[in-house]
């Protein structure tokens, strides 16, 4: 029992360690969002502000413009999220339950794209985007989000689960298959269709590279994008940084907060039956 | 099934998956081939203004690069930063597994979620306030050396050190999401192997290496294909906290690419630099396929 | 099944958002886009309440965008279609910008202006702006490096003033040194900007490009020389080896003594005023630079931002409307009294408090004496690669003849394009 004992307060540690380590970032973030201006550029640097202040929050809203970006942000990942998992769901699932000449075939093909760098794609995306007036537009940020092939794989995954007899059973009742999708297929997926729509929606709303290209007006920056700018020209300003950097990630956090049951399961889901 | 229901089968597939495929192949592959195209052209600002100035050029944009230093230094850094950063984030992770999956542990879904937070956190916002705990004179990291005595390091101002620095956030940042494939994989194991191995005498070190370790077989495959997947892909990071310097010690392919592509619009160059970047990426996973087919 | 239809209208309304993000404002008011860089850009929104009044159909829309991502930025929207009206844009990009047609040339608006001519700027400045014989853009601000120095560290070294040729210079910089000690430097040479060695090498005379601009010629003497003398003044021990990124805040270091000479632009002259505490103002300074063979030879940058119109505006009139308001004399001085930017026409230096303050005067005399940089498109991308041939030089790993050799191959490289274009081009 003694050994027991000992592994035990040398988990404990490990867990207090490892949790430390793991969110000191994150606590001096905030922490120094609330700091006076200047506060956290001293030495020696302090962990806690010592006369906390919400100015650099006022600032970003007022002069700063969050308020846009944030909308912007919300509107990009919402849009993209809502259809993205129409869109992915109804394939994943036309691979996994309906028959048809080619399926496997186009299928194997598809997650070929897999291997594919998604950058490969983006200089002449840009071009693209240009010829169809995209530039610069929510959807020109959206679009290339709409279909993805994990997302399609990982529904085609869940879905092969799904029982035959359900889905003749329907047929047989003389339903569409459209009908058949809409009312039978889509209560079952519920749970994958949660998780691929949150993880949808983090990869959106954290997504840096494309919308720094696609995007030149200020108005219609999504978060990342304007933190990194705004990190461009106010690199002394260390406080407002941090301020800025909270406001990103917190809607982001909460989101994963309160749904994150889903999320793990679609990861673990994913992987092991992968 | 009658025929007429497997014609129809057919149509309504087509239909389910007609808004994928279209966005897919529209916004995907087709602009993949045209980079690959695209590469073997010289098309520059001069072709945006007449495209009459871009002109083909096979194969000279590849050659090109493979006699162009800061090329070859961005490889070396890729692979720097993914066959460090790699096996270190999956050892990261598994260690993490192991310790949140322990049966002693109390409060396992908080510790769970405790280790995922960094990973669930935007990449621009982490990595700007990375860059002030790299800070050499007010940073946090600093200050904790200096109570072990250590001189102030310029992490991100020393060439030597400014992609470690990157590693160790990269590390930070994403060991939460293979952690968890790790605990599902950890979970997987049926506890009758363990007590077996413990019948036989074996400690709890042995156990790992005898039973864990290969009952982890697939899932190691998992997260390391993916995890170098996603590190070869390195550029926010150095984009947003050293511009690939200091001198060039930092700049990954995809940052030469989007230098290249979006800053000097060489497009032509660019385009090859991507190309090159998807064919070590295949490489790899191949490489990494074979590897694990062969242990097992 | 009920989650669905909330889904929907949720969707909808994002939807409807989404297509209505463009949408503009009245029919009658003409909306201009303007982009503004680094703190100009920021400053500038204060002038145009006063722009609006005076235009009541036309509204400014200004966006501010960080110097760092300003060229990708601007190159990105031309090549994107989605240009401002009216942009500044560093009088180094303009034969760029003109290149690729993305802005518009000028004359015939000049020609019919009264606020604007050539004779009330800087010849040096104004000629920036030219490129194929047309005026592409009109000089907004102007920008010369000089040297701002600790006066009293300097004093205590046994200067009055900064020496006018290279060798005083270098004298005087090894007394600070001697009396500030090891751990602190006479002045901060940031490794990763190209002003410095390329200013030296125009001082002696190097051309930097040759045979109108189709070669390199980084490995002429005149250069050579000079980035010796450049890369001296790390070795002494005179500066420190760090980069822009490296020092945070130069302005604390500054106040502190890190360094006694720091080779930077007219914002700084705002900014010391503004960073610097109070006891801190009376010990600092600025002088013109110092040249190999004396004063006339200290030329610097002709530096400074312009105001070009896009070819894309659909508002042409009321783009030129702003910048002819922003380049009248009031308007330069309130500019320059909000900035520290320096105005591009000379009237305002006379009617503001330039006149007086001895800061700027050093300004005035560097501005007689600048020298522009070659006038070909790739020059932003040519002083990339300045900085790190030069750094490769500064950190030891390659001796300087090695960078500098490294360096043309690169530029000559670079200019294929040009000469090929240049050849299809001649008749």
């Amino acid at each position: 029992m003694k050994s027991q004992t000992a592994t035990r307060v040398l988990l404990y540690c490990a867990l207090a360690i490892g949790s430390l380590l793991a969110l000191l970032p994150m606590i001096w973030m905030v922490s120094a969002s609330f700091m006076q201006p200047g506060a956290a550029n001293t030495y020696p640097p302090r962990l806690l502000p010592e006369n906390p202040t919400l100015e650099h929050y006022r600032t970003l809203f007022t002069r700063l413009d969050l308020g846009q970006y944030l909308v912007n942000s919300t509107i990009v990942a919402g849009i993209a999220t809502v259809l993205s998992t129409l869109i992915n769901s109804m394939a994943g699932y036309a691979f996994a339950k309906l028959r048809f000449r080619y399926r496997d075939r186009v299928f194997r093909l598809l997650t070929l794209g897999l291997v594919i760098p998604v950058q490969v794609a983006m200089l002449p995306l840009f071009l693209l985007m240009r010829e169809l007036g995209l530039v610069n537009t929510y959807w020109g940020v959206i679009i290339p989000a709409l279909a993805s092939i994990f997302g399609i794989f990982l529904m085609r995954q869940y879905a092969i689960s799904i029982p035959d007899d359900l889905l003749d059973a329907a047929r047989i009742d003389g339903a569409g298959e459209f009908r058949i999708y809409w009312s039978v297929v889509l209560p079952v997926m519920r749970p994958m269709l949660a998780t691929l729509a949150i993880w949808t929606f983090l990869a959106t709303w954290n997504d840096f590279m494309w919308p720094l290209i696609v995007l030149s007006d200020d108005t219609m920056f999504t978060l990342p994008v304007a933190l990194a700018n705004l990190a461009g020209e106010r690199v002394q300003d260390t406080e407002l940084m941090m301020a800025g950097s909270v406001l990103t990630i917190l809607p982001v956090l909460i989101v994963f907060m309160v749904l994150q049951r889903y999320y793990v399961e679609g990861i673990t889901v994913g992987s092991v039956k992968g | 099934m009658s025929r007429l229901n497997r014609w129809e089968n057919n149509r309504s597939a087509w239909l389910f998956l007609a808004p994928a495929l279209v966005l897919i192949g529209i916004f995907f592959f087709l602009p993949v081939f045209a980079s690959l195209l695209l590469s073997l052209t010289d098309f520059d600002i001069y072709a945006i203004a007449d495209s009459a100035n871009a002109r083909f050029i096979g194969l000279r944009n590849y050659t090109g690069l493979l006699d162009n230093d800061v090329f070859w230094v961005a490889v070396k850094n890729t692979f720097y930063f993914a066959l460090i950063g790699g096996p270190l984030t999956v050892a990261v992770s598994l260690g993490a597994a192991l310790l949140v999956n322990a049966r002693l542990t109390p409060l396992k879904s908080l510790f769970r979620t405790i280790f995922f937070v960094p990973f669930v956190t935007t990449l621009v916002a982490v990595a700007i306030v990375w860059r002030y705990l790299y800070h050499p004179q007010y940073g946090f990291f600093n200050y904790m050396l200096s109570w072990f005595g250590i001189d102030p390091l310029q992490w991100l101002g020393d060439p030597q050190l400014a992609m470690p620095a990157i590693i160790l956030m990269a590390v930070w940042k994403n060991f939460g999401y293979n952690m968890l494939i790790f605990i599902a994989g950890l979970q997987n194991i049926p506890a009758e192997l363990y007590e077996a191995a413990h019948l036989d005498g074996a400690g709890p070190f042995r156990r790992f290496r005898h039973v864990t370790l290969p009952m982890l077989g697939p899932t190691f495959l998992f997260v390391g294909v993916i995890t170098m997947i996603g590190y070869f892909q390195l550029f926010a990071e150095p984009y947003v906290m050293t511009a690939g310097g200091p001198l060039r010690a930092t700049t990954s392919m995809v940052l030469l690419m989007y230098e290249e592509g979006f800053r000097w619009w060489r497009m032509g160059i660019a385009a090859s630099v991507a190309v090159f970047l998807f064919v070590i990426i295949l490489a790899w996973t191949l490489l990494q396929f074979r590897l694990q087919k062969e242990s097992a | 099944m009920r989650r669905f239809p909330h889904l929907g209208l949720l969707a909808l309304c994002a939807f409807a958002a989404a297509c209505g993000s463009g949408a503009s404002g009245q029919d009658r008011t003409v909306t201009l886009k303007f982009w503004g860089l680094g703190r100009e850009g920021e400053v500038v929104a204060s002038l145009i309440p006063d722009f609006e009044r005076e235009f009541p159909d036309i509204r400014v829309q200004v966006q501010q965008i960080p110097w760092t991502a300003a060229h990708e930025k601007l190159l990105t929207a031309h090549v994107g279609g989605s240009t401002p009206d009216v942009a500044q844009l560093g009088n180094t990009w303009i034969a760029e910008f003109a290149a690729i047609n993305a802005i518009q040339p000028l004359d015939s608006l000049i020609a019919q202006s009264n606020t604007i001519s050539r004779e009330g700027y800087f010849p040096g400045i104004w000629n920036t702006n030219i490129a194929d014989g047309h005026v592409y853009g009109v000089p907004w601000y102007v920008d010369t490096r000089v040297l701002f120095y600790r006066s009293d560290i300097l004093r205590q070294a046994g200067y009055d003033s900064i020496p006018q040729s290279w060798d005083g210079w270098l004298d005087a910089m090894r007394a600070v040194k001697r009396v500030v000690g090891e751990t602190r430097y006479a002045i901060y040479l940031p490794t990763n900007e190209w002003t410095q060695p390329v200013v030296f090498g125009q001082q002696k005379g190097a051309s930097i490009l040759r045979d109108d601009g189709r070669y390199g010629a980084f490995r002429d003497t005149a250069y050579a020389r000079a980035f010796d003398f450049y890369l001296s003044i790390y070795r002494e021990g005179l500066a420190p080896v760090q980069g822009l990124f490296d020092i945070a805040n130069p302005y604390q270091e500054f106040e502190r003594g890190y360094f006694a000479m720091w080779i930077t632009g007219p914002w700084n002259i705002g900014e010391f005023k503004r960073r610097l505490p109070a006891n801190m103002q009376d010990r600092w300074a600025t002088a013109p630079l110092p040249g190999p063979t004396g004063a006339a030879s200290g030329t610097s940058t002709a530096g400074g931002s312009s105001l070009v119109v896009f070819r894309g505006s659909r508002h042409q009139e009321a783009a030129w409307k702003l910048i002819e308001f922003l380049n009248r004399p009031e308007q330069q001085v309130r500019f320059y009294e909000l900035t520290g930017s320096l105005p591009a026409r000379r009237e305002a230096w006379q009617l503001s408090q330039l006149a007086d303050d001895p800061h700027a005067r050093a300004f005035w005399t560097q501005l007689q004496r600048t020298v522009a940089l070659p006038a070909v498109p790739e020059i932003e991308s040519i002083m990339a690669r300045v900085i790190e041939h030069s750094e490769t030089a500064i950190r030891g790993s390659r001796t300087a003849a090695q960078s500098l050799t490294a360096l043309d191959a690169d530029v000559d490289n670079m200019l294929e394009k040009r000469r090929w274009v240049l050849k299809r081009e001649a008749p």
